[in-house]
């Protein structure tokens, strides 16, 4: 167990490692800093003094140190567009794409997989193909066409959920979170949006979940389970859904990691105030503090979510945790 | 009246292409306390009969007819929900596979107690330590601390013992057993039918054991039926069905049973054939015209062996560690050290786990050895001075794999698998020439060259094996290593591709190493033989020695633990117990 998660801790830090020196070397691809921050007719001693100021003087590995240890402390600079530090910057917006992401995952989650079961299970049955037709739109339609036409049935016609935003949000965690899920507006503001972004999930989580149960439940164990005299729901849930789980929570997983660095088309959509929209203008701007920050804090997810999958692999599979060798044991 | 009663039972598939009548119209009886044997090749619908008693058929498949009656009551046309109250607690199952049949994600306990408070009012506590009871029944040692193990931690005796006790923990009437032991080692597969037979014997169970394999059937069962192509040809007393069967079918399939007693020139070939069930014959190869004889080098005529194995010695890493003594490693083939001579089969015969197909990969060049040395016709190819196999040497030594499902792919067409050597050693002069080739290979095979066309999955199992044969035929082979090349097939298929690799062996000059734990088949094929124990070399003998006299103590307790078909020897094993 120590060694498993030890293994992939070393793996997460060394792939940490690697985006934190790309991310680096943004500075030194995309142009002089010095340029862009300091106006056209600055003298040559000027933009010395300001080199020998900001430490760009310095060897290149004295540089990259002083990069990853403010990175670790959460100092990624100061934004060259806003004239902010990057992390505060960030941490503005982080709550807002983190809830709108993880929400959209939750709603996939509970509806894709009770709904991968039952096509699994009722393969040929009416309802059961009718989904699969339906999953097909889900999964062919571009995100933004579905936000704009859920903006136009529920905000425009009926009037009901609000069409942008965030609404009222709350800060809670000594103002360092702020959440629009204790308020009527904060939650009614989500709605669309997750729907939006689950959307392309639910049918993903679905279809997986039902190949997955299809296959499982052509195996023998199901077959002898059946013939034990089983109850079906024994059957489905506690011998053939957990058998499922496997590929399901990698795949959920990484949805989760591309839902919160992805999710800018749907942000803009509805003017979300999230990250997407955060990096979108950095990409405008040439913002490459604000760039490098996001690539590193979304590997940064990305590692620790894979880190949580394995270690979900883990706690589901018991053939993980033992060390022997397959069929040494005595006969 | 019986426990169970099929009467006229037919069972159809639909499909697009017809309707196949898998069984048509049986009967069959069984008392309680009694255990009936259903034999016959596969195909017969053996299994398809215990799928329909317990209900369990796979669709397609449907009752076309007839009655199945189980303790007074019809049970063929009960719901869903009324053979739910069936299943388990009055008939349970028990399928071929120990390694497939538990759900690898729950504990062996877990598994158990869910059955038990299914079928009973005990609760959870109370059903686990019936479980206990019940695992130390079955004769697994230390069942208290056994039972919350998951069923990968255990061998497959094991659980084909844990999958007993699952099928057995409700105390069913009846139980049908779908091939047992086909897929465990001799010794383990005497232990399970004793233990079987105890139980039956001990609780008063009705039980049915399909098989194809007539050994299990001499020792375990009482009576017999012997199911041809859907039909029951023959039923009767298990030793009178075998030692005086009437139907012709029977009387073929019993003499088709390699004998464990005397050496025969070839397999007796199951030869009874109705109308309708056709067999590709086979010609014969003379190799001074034909394409196999035009070998790149024929190996030097002289005294030494053709293969030379010096003190092998394999060991797998189960536990990697930076610190040497952290490092745990199991040692899979100790110390081995044999020779094969041109033109001689060499046998290699052990349990599972005794290290037999490792030392096949070795010399195939799949595993690099951790130490010793293997010289090919004077070549060393693995070892300190071993030289990178030349291409013309990897075409000379070819292997035939255990499971003609897995090693052919399923994706291409047989032309394609079986030219694919001829393609990358550049054999023929164009793709013409190939086909001619493999069309005449497929002949040689006994399949036919429009087998070409077809995709793997479009055969039987013995079929892919003829592939396989052709595949490894296909680069002009001087060695041929097989690796348990029937042990997946039936008597009457076992036979014919094991005569035709005895008459291949004969046409080309092959040197065969052949590796198998079926020790009449072994008897029947080898010239000389070695028998493996956890993973040394015991004893080496030419094969009528280690019949009649064997030297080694474990050599006569692996003979010993043979399954004797009465009629062929040995008779007084048969319900004396």
């Amino acid at each position: 167990m120590i060694r498993y998660v030890s293994g992939r801790l070393a793996q997460s830090i060394l792939v940490m490692f690697l985006v934190a020196a790309v991310a680096f070397s943004l500075f030194g691809f995309v142009g002089d800093p010095i340029r862009q921050m300091i106006t056209e007719d600055a003298s040559q001693a000027e933009i010395e003094r300001l080199r020998d100021v900001m430490g760009l003087n310095d060897p290149i590995s004295i540089q990259f140190w002083r990069y990853i240890s403010g990175a670790v402390q959460g100092d990624f600079g100061v934004s060259y567009f806003h004239k902010r530090p990057v992390g505060t910057l960030i941490a503005e917006r982080m709550p807002a794409t983190v809830e709108l992401a993880g929400l959209s995952v939750l709603l996939s989650v509970l509806i894709g997989i009770p709904l991968g079961v039952y096509t699994g299970l009722n393969r040929f049955g009416r309802v059961a193909r009718g989904l699969m037709a339906v999953s097909l739109i889900g999964i062919s339609i571009p995100t933004f066409l579905i936000g704009i036409m859920l903006i136009y049935l529920f905000s425009v016609i009926l009037g009901w959920l609000p069409s942008f935003g965030r609404g009222d949000t709350v800060s809670i965690l000594g103002g360092s979170w702020s959440t629009g899920f204790l308020t009527i507006s904060g939650l009614k503001s989500l709605i669309l949006p997750s729907i939006t972004l689950a959307l392309f999930q639910t049918t993903m989580v679905m279809r997986l979940v039902r190949a997955e149960m299809l296959d499982v439940m052509r195996t023998d164990y199901i077959k002898f389970a059946r013939a034990r005299g089983l109850g079906k729901r024994a059957i489905n849930f506690r011998h053939a859904l957990k058998n499922t789980l496997m590929p399901v929570v990698t795949v959920i997983g990484l949805q989760l990691g591309n839902v919160i660095a992805f999710a800018i088309i749907t942000e803009s959509v509805f003017q979300w105030p999230g990250m997407g929209r955060l990096f979108l203008q950095a990409i405008q701007q040439v913002d490459i503090p604000v760039m490098s920050a996001y690539l590193i804090m979304i590997a940064f997810f990305f590692v620790i979510i894979n880190l949580i999958t394995d270690l979900a692999y883990y706690a589901i599979d018991p053939r993980l945790r033992s060390n022997t060798l397959k069929g040494t044991a005595n006969a | 009246m019986s426990l169970l009663d099929l009467k006229d039972l037919k069972i159809h598939f639909d499909t697009r292409r017809g309707t196949i009548e898998a069984v048509r119209g049986i009967h069959l009886s069984l008392e309680r306390g009694e255990i009936l044997g259903v034999v016959g090749e596969s195909g017969a619908g053996k299994s398809t009969i215990g799928n329909a008693i317990i209900g369990l058929l796979d669709p397609p498949g449907r009752i076309a007819g007839g009655e199945i009656w189980f303790d007074d009551r019809r049970i063929d046309t009960l719901s869903e929900q009324g053979m739910r109250a069936i299943r388990g607690r009055r008939i349970g199952m028990i399928f071929q596979d120990p390694m497939t049949s538990l759900n690898p994600l729950l504990t062996i306990g877990d598994q158990i107690a869910e059955t038990i408070c299914r079928h009973s009012d005990l609760a959870k506590g109370p059903a686990m330590e019936r479980a206990i009871e019940l695992l130390g029944e079955v004769g697994i040692p230390d069942p208290s601390s056994r039972v919350n193990d998951y069923p990968h931690q255990f061998s497959g005796g094991m659980r084909q013992r844990v999958v007993i006790t699952l099928a057995l923990c409700a105390d069913p009437d009846l139980v049908i057993c779908d091939e047992p032991t086909t897929a465990l080692d001799v010794s383990v597969q005497a232990q399970i039918l004793t233990l079987l037979r105890r139980l039956c014997r001990d609780r008063n169970v009705g039980a049915i054991f399909i098989t194809h394999d007539m050994g299990v059937i001499s020792e375990v069962t009482d009576r017999v039926a012997v199911m041809y192509r859907g039909r029951v040809v023959e039923t009767g007393k298990t030793s009178d069905v075998l030692t005086h069967p009437t139907h012709s079918y029977s009387k073929s399939l019993l003499a088709a049973v390699p004998r464990s007693d005397v050496r025969l020139d070839h397999f007796p070939q199951l030869d009874y054939r109705e109308a309708g069930d056709t067999r590709a014959e086979r010609k014969v190869i003379d190799l001074a015209t034909h394409w196999l004889g035009r070998r790149a080098a024929e190996p030097a005529a002289n005294d030494t062996p053709l293969v030379q194995v010096d003190n092998l010695t394999m060991r797998f890493a189960l536990h990697h560690s930076v610190i040497p003594s952290w490092r745990r490693s199991f040692t899979a083939v100790r110390d081995v050290s044999f020779e094969i001579h041109s033109g001689e089969t060499f046998g290699l015969v052990g349990e599972s786990g005794s290290g037999k197909s490792t030392v096949a990969r070795m010399i195939a060049g799949l595993y690099q050895p951790s130490f010793g040395r293997i010289r090919y016709d004077g070549t060393e190819i693995a070892g300190p001075e071993a030289q990178v196999m030349s291409a013309s040497m990897r075409q000379q030594i070819q292997m035939i794999f255990q499971d003609p499902f897995s090693s052919l792919n399923r994706r291409k067409r047989v032309s394609e698998i079986v030219s694919e050597p001829i393609r990358h050693h550049r054999l023929a002069q164009d793709k013409a020439e190939a086909d001619a080739i493999v069309a005449d290979l497929l002949e040689h095979v006994g399949l036919g060259a429009q087998a070409a066309r077809c995709y793997p999955h479009e055969f039987s199992g013995g079929q892919r094996q003829r592939i396989s044969i052709a595949r490894a035929l296909a680069t002009r082979p001087q060695f041929l290593i097989c690796d348990e090349p029937t042990s997946a097939l039936d008597v009457s298929i076992q036979a014919q591709i094991l005569n035709l690799l005895k008459s291949l062996q004969a046409e080309l000059g092959l040197t065969l190493l052949f590796i198998s734990h079926d020790l009449p088949v072994i008897r029947q094929m080898c010239d000389r033989i070695g028998v493996m124990k956890t993973g040394e070399l015991v004893e080496i003998a030419p094969a009528e020695h280690l019949f009649k006299a064997p030297q080694h103590p474990y050599t006569s307790h692996l003979l010993s633990l043979m399954p004797q078909v009465a009629g062929q020897g040995k008779l007084e094993r048969v319900n004396d117990r």
